[in-house]
């Protein structure tokens, strides 16, 4: 296959970036999306250019690591995966590929197609967690959890935090990230002991944090890639009005 | 001459833990708060280390080449973490799970680490439980069980194919918890790019801000290596992109002894390669030899028929299907341990039954199970292995059966640590995969986790505090010393003369041809020739890479291609001391495969009088030869026997 | 309570009571109105007894209140979230699948509610309430309490019916969206109820829509005088 890309080059966060026009050549159907910007990269390290800057990591769909907002979809045309997992068996010959970098106002451009996704930890730090310390727990069988509690608790908990939900909102809202943790936590008995004040530490870190308000167009699950239900917001949604209600 | 001191306390086996722990100091809360302790790397070892010193009241600095913590390739992992709790009263105990992970190891792992291991293995699942971590469950309520490779009960834990994201969500959560309250301190997009030694003692790291390239200077009163394995210096492997030896390979330079470089676990169930521009391998989880069975035809002129798409592999009857597994090891059948399985493909393919086109590949097929089980029961086990599967291969995996091969995954060797994890440079600590210890020569599937968490919640957080102790007088590390000033300067020099060379080759062109030489010279079957070839082959590559690598862009800003040259560049010398080590162990055991070596059944075989020891490489200077050093592995209760799968 | 409407749910808890008090009222207006095409008179009794008195005007007030607050909330929130998505946008945007239209145009669809609303004021609650309010019974044509006569009047004419219907058909998409919307911000939702509050959200759009929508096209038959007053 033959493409043309069209990719967006920012020199660095304060620079004022802009799309640059690309071909690639000869591409495998096989090829997996990055190998094929591998590719256009190592052709542009001959030519003495710049390559571009992604990021990715175990390229497998499980670290969350990659983004890329490609031809108007954030992970590409593909469902329920992530960048590394497109292939290009999804495009045809001749086709002129898009590729914008996540766009947040909580997710700056690092350079080219990086972002910075720093804000997503925030949010875990003010009270993504159960607070136990190391040692001192009871058996792991000790407090029986309903299966389906478990396996809805597993549903929510399969969020890669790549922000593709916060980079397909129109109102780049981070609700879906976020009610997945706080939903996750929020079915476990483990997690019910402290769910008020981490529903409420946690919305308030990312309204700080200048995350949108959530219009329930649903798009952030159309567009995750481990198909995170909107469910999961009207639990954080009760969780956090609830917990408020009662201060 | 360093020697090589287990510290491994004396006394009966399953008491060593307990009386070590009685016996090591303790640091008091007052004092804690005055050690700095940094933390490389925040994978599950990493993360569980940090987040459990920082609630002990340590202050705790961590770093990672990722935009997050959660990004380490811990989180990759599928199948489940091991654990001896026996809730399926299958007579699973401590000391099977000892005895499995030193058989599977074949021999060749130090017995007290290892009990130690399996010892702590209830305590992890317990925390995990705590932490919220949604293992999978039965109807009543309670942890459910599967089986995997090299043990015949049903001890894995696991939350569907993604255990290992599950567990590192749990550490990380209990990291994010330590850096709200302040006492861990986060610096994501940060490489490690070596270690200061102070008056003999690991006083502090370098390390270059990926964002900015600014090269910046920490000191503590100690520091933990947990960076993970070096499974990249073969380009393709299962490992992450950015997984990289780089770390370890620094703290060698400067001291501490690399122990067992060339024990690679080749795993058997990897999506097999598909051309030569791809960039990693994907693996499916062990867990699917529960179900899964793995096949060739029996006639060649089926194998002939299926590389011509003439027929689909569903169409080949059952009794022209060789399931070479069952076949040659009855009594563990499709859960032999992974280096038995790797080699059991290769040896098939070798003989020309390969699958695909490039006759590199065996069937794991699942239609008996479906047949069994039904779909819907195989999809709530594998949905999401499957469903990976189909997107990378466009085969639906519940239809026709996975093509596999074997593939590099995990480096069972690693920097020598002594019973506390505390590696020969004093202060300098290493942890899961990173070390050596506790794997031997293969590790078992659902075992990385396991100590990963126990080295990181239950081991070096009660061993360091013994080191510590005598740190207590200790003021807070400068960075302002001669000792800083020199490892900066050395670093600033080696990335100025890599931008320097501007040559023709790109780091990828260098790290394939680097991948290439390893996997066909230090790879699942090793001869001398083999391996002095690669010694050679691997030699005149970093001359031409110090001679002809072109690395654009500058040091100041983020710069991947620089990234990569730099832990190329440590490759380079790190896969040259693999065949070296690879060259001297003349046995065969585990994952390290001699072909001088095997038995008349073609299995590996080992050399006990010989070979009983942990081959230690002293860094011996560029370009220099490495010295050997040895720990001798002493069996105190295990009986060494050759591994058997067969009945 | 605490700070609760400074959060960005808080701002959406109001956004959806404040709605789903404005769908109640619709209900009601719409019940009302349908009084209209069964008999005159009935509908004109309905409009005598909320004419000016206190009841009548405290909930106009409270009405108007609703609307109010759901505007500015809905003006705030829409100013944050623009500013939320950054300065630059994307070059290429794609439609998510499964996405509704509606869900993505609320201000939009808000707004020519809002700009309906303002014509329905002139054409009608100026010349009856608010002239009852003034005491001025000669603003409009007709007598205050005679609502029959304005409908009559103003739905005799195809261009104010055709405005009437598009501004009842943004209306449809605003409630489609806007009714379970409010429930799933309330967090009734859960993966079970998601879907059948959206099928109830149809329904109540819908059922709106054509209650509304069967006034305006009574009057605009009967104008024509086809059949006569007799058969409708």
């Amino acid at each position: 296959m033959n493409l043309k890309l069209k990719i967006w080059r920012q020199k660095n966060a304060q620079s004022k970036g802009g799309f640059v026009n690309y071909t690639v050549e000869n591409i495998s159907p096989d090829t997996s999306f990055l190998e094929m910007l591998d590719i256009l990269n190592n052709k542009l390290i001959h030519n003495g250019e710049e390559p571009v800057v992604f990021d990715h990591d175990c390229r497998e769909g499980i670290c969350g690591m990659c983004s890329l907002h490609i031809n108007g979809h954030a992970h590409g045309p593909d469902e329920d995966i992530t960048t590394c997992q497109l292939h290009m068996r999804k495009f045809k010959d001749g086709d002129t590929i898009t590729i914008e970098p996540w766009r947040s106002r909580a997710f700056p451009v690092i350079k080219d197609l990086a972002v910075d996704r720093s804000a997503f930890d925030k949010i875990l730090q003010a009270g993504g967690f159960v607070s136990v310390n190391t040692g001192g727990v009871p058996d792991a069988n000790s407090i029986p959890i309903p299966k389906p509690d478990a396996d809805e608790s597993m549903d929510a908990a399969a969020c890669i935090g790549c922000g593709a939900c916060v980079a397909t909102c129109k109102n780049g809202s981070a609700m879906l990230f976020v009610s997945a943790r706080v939903s996750s936590l929020a079915k476990l008995p483990q997690g019910r002991v402290e769910a008020a004040r981490r529903a409420k530490a946690m919305v308030a870190k990312m309204d700080e944090l200048g995350f949108g308000a959530c219009t329930n167009t649903g798009a952030c699950e159309a567009e995750c890639p481990k198909g995170i239900s909107i469910a999961h917001i009207a639990r954080m949604n009760r969780e956090f009005l609830s917990a408020k209600l009662k201060d | 001459m360093i020697k090589l001191e287990s510290k491994a306390p004396q006394g009966p086996l399953a008491e060593k833990w307990s009386k070590h722990k009685a016996e090591i100091k303790v640091v008091s809360p007052a004092n804690k708060r005055k050690l700095d302790v940094i933390v490389v790397g925040t994978g599950l070892g990493g993360a569980s280390a940090a987040a459990s010193l920082g609630e002990l009241g340590y202050n705790v600095k961590i770093f990672c080449i990722s935009d997050s913590p959660r990004r380490a390739h811990s989180i990759a992992a599928q199948g489940g973490i091991n654990a001896a709790k026996n809730y399926q009263n299958d007579n699973d105990s401590v000391y099977r799970l000892f005895y499995d992970t030193i058989k599977g190891g074949d021999y060749r792992a130090r017995e007290a680490n290892v009990y130690r291991l399996a010892e702590v293995s209830n305590s992890i699942i317990d925390q995990c439980v705590a932490q919220g971590v949604p293992f999978a469950r039965d109807y009543g309520g309670l942890l459910a069980n599967r089986s995997f490779g090299g043990a015949q009960v049903s001890r894995t834990f696991y939350a569907r194919g993604q255990t290992g994201q599950q567990l590192l969500l749990g550490a990380y959560a209990a990291l994010n918890r330590q850096i709200a309250k302040g006492s861990v301190t986060s610096y994501p997009r940060h490489e490690m790019l070596d270690l200061v030694i102070v008056d003999g003692k690991a006083r502090g790291i370098i390390t270059r801000n990926l964002v900015t390239g600014e090269i910046e200077r920490f000191g503590a009163h100690a520091v933990v290596l947990a960076t993970g394995g070096y499974g990249n210096v073969f380009f393709l492997s299962t490992n992450a992109m950015n997984s990289n030896g780089s770390a370890a390979w620094q703290c060698h330079k400067k001291g501490a002894v690399f122990a067992n470089p060339c024990f690679t676990q080749i795993h058997p169930t990897c999506i097999p390669v598909h051309g030569t521009q791809q960039s990693k391998l994907t693996l499916m989880s062990e867990s699917l030899r529960n179900d899964g069975r793995i096949w060739v035809p029996k006639k060649k002129e089926d194998v002939e028929k299926l590389r011509a798409k003439k027929i689909k592999p569903s169409q080949i009857p059952e009794e022209d299907r060789d399931y070479y597994l069952e076949r040659r090891y009855p009594a563990f059948g499709n859960l032999v341990p992974r280096d038995v399985a790797s080699r059991a493909a290769k040896e098939r393919c070798d003989a020309g039954f390969g699958v695909n086109e490039t006759g590199l590949a065996v069937f794991l097929d699942f239609s008996t199970a479906i047949a069994r089980l039904g779909e819907q029961t195989i999809r709530e086990r594998y949905g999401n292995l499957f469903q990976m599967y189909e997107k990378i291969t466009d085969v639906n995996p519940y239809k026709e059966p996975m093509t596999i091969f074997p593939a590099v995954h995990y480096t069972m060797g690693g920097i020598w640590v002594d019973y506390n994890l505390m590696t020969t440079i004093p202060g300098l600590y290493a942890i899961g995969e990173a070390n050596f210890s506790d794997h031997g020569a293969n590790r078992l599937g659902a075992s990385a986790l396991m100590q990963g968490l126990a080295d990181g919640y239950f081991v070096l957080p009660y061993t360091i505090g013994d080191y510590l102790s005598h740190e207590i007088q200790s003021p807070k590390v400068k960075t302002d010393t001669p000792e800083f000033d020199e490892a900066e300067k050395a670093v600033k020099d080696k990335i100025a003369k890599l931008l320097s060379i501007q040559g023709k080759d790109s780091v990828d062109d260098l790290h394939k041809k680097l991948g290439h030489i390893m996997w066909e010279n230090v790879g699942m079957a090793r001869t001398k020739e083999s391996l002095e070839k690669a010694i050679v082959e691997i030699q005149a590559l970093r001359k031409e890479f110090w001679a002809n690598v072109k690395v654009p862009g500058t040091d100041k800003e983020f710069n991947q291609e620089l990234e990569k040259a730099l832990r190329v560049a440590d490759f380079l010398e790190l896969g040259e001391l693999m065949a070296r080590d690879g060259l001297n162990r003349t046995e065969s055991c585990g994952g390290h495969f001699r072909v001088e070596s095997q038995t008349p059944e073609g299995e590996a075989l080992r050399d006990d009088e010989n070979c009983l020891y942990v081959a230690g490489w002293v860094y011996g200077g560029a370009d220099k030869e490495p010295e050997l050093v040895k720990e001798p592995l002493v069996f105190e209760t295990v009986h060494l026997a050759q591994r058997n799968y067969k009945d | 309570m605490g700070n609760l409407f400074t959060s960005t749910i808080g701002r959406k808890l109001i956004m959806s009571v404040s709605g789903l008090f404005l769908v109640l009222f619709l209900l009601f207006h719409m019940s009302m109105n349908i009084a209209a095409v069964f008999s005159t008179e009935a509908y004109n009794a309905i409009c005598g007894f909320l004419g000016a008195n206190w009841y009548a005007l405290a909930g106009t007030l409270v009405l108007a209140a609703g609307v109010v607050v759901h505007i500015v909330y809905a003006t705030i929130l829409t100013l944050h979230n623009r500013s939320s998505r950054g300065e630059q946008r994307y070059a290429v945007e794609a439609k998510p699948q499964g996405v509704e239209w509606a869900s993505q145009n609320m201000f939009v669809l808000g707004l020519i509610v809002v700009l309906g609303l303002v014509l329905h004021f002139y054409n009608f609650w100026y010349n009856m309430q608010f002239a009852e309010i003034i005491g001025n019974h000669n603003l409009g044509p007709f007598a205050p309490a005679d609502g029959a006569a304005y409908i009559a009047d103003l739905f005799s004419s195809p261009v104010y019916c055709l405005i009437y219907l598009v501004w009842f058909a943004a209306l449809w998409f605003h409630l489609t969206h806007g009714f379970w919307s409010a429930f799933q911000t309330l967090g009734w939702d859960n993966q079970i109820w998601l879907k059948r509050l959206r099928c109830i959200s149809n329904i109540v759009a819908t059922v709106i829509f054509l209650g509304f929508a069967l006034v305006v096209v009574t009057f605009y038959v009967r104008s024509l005088g086809l059949c006569g007053a007799a058969c409708c």
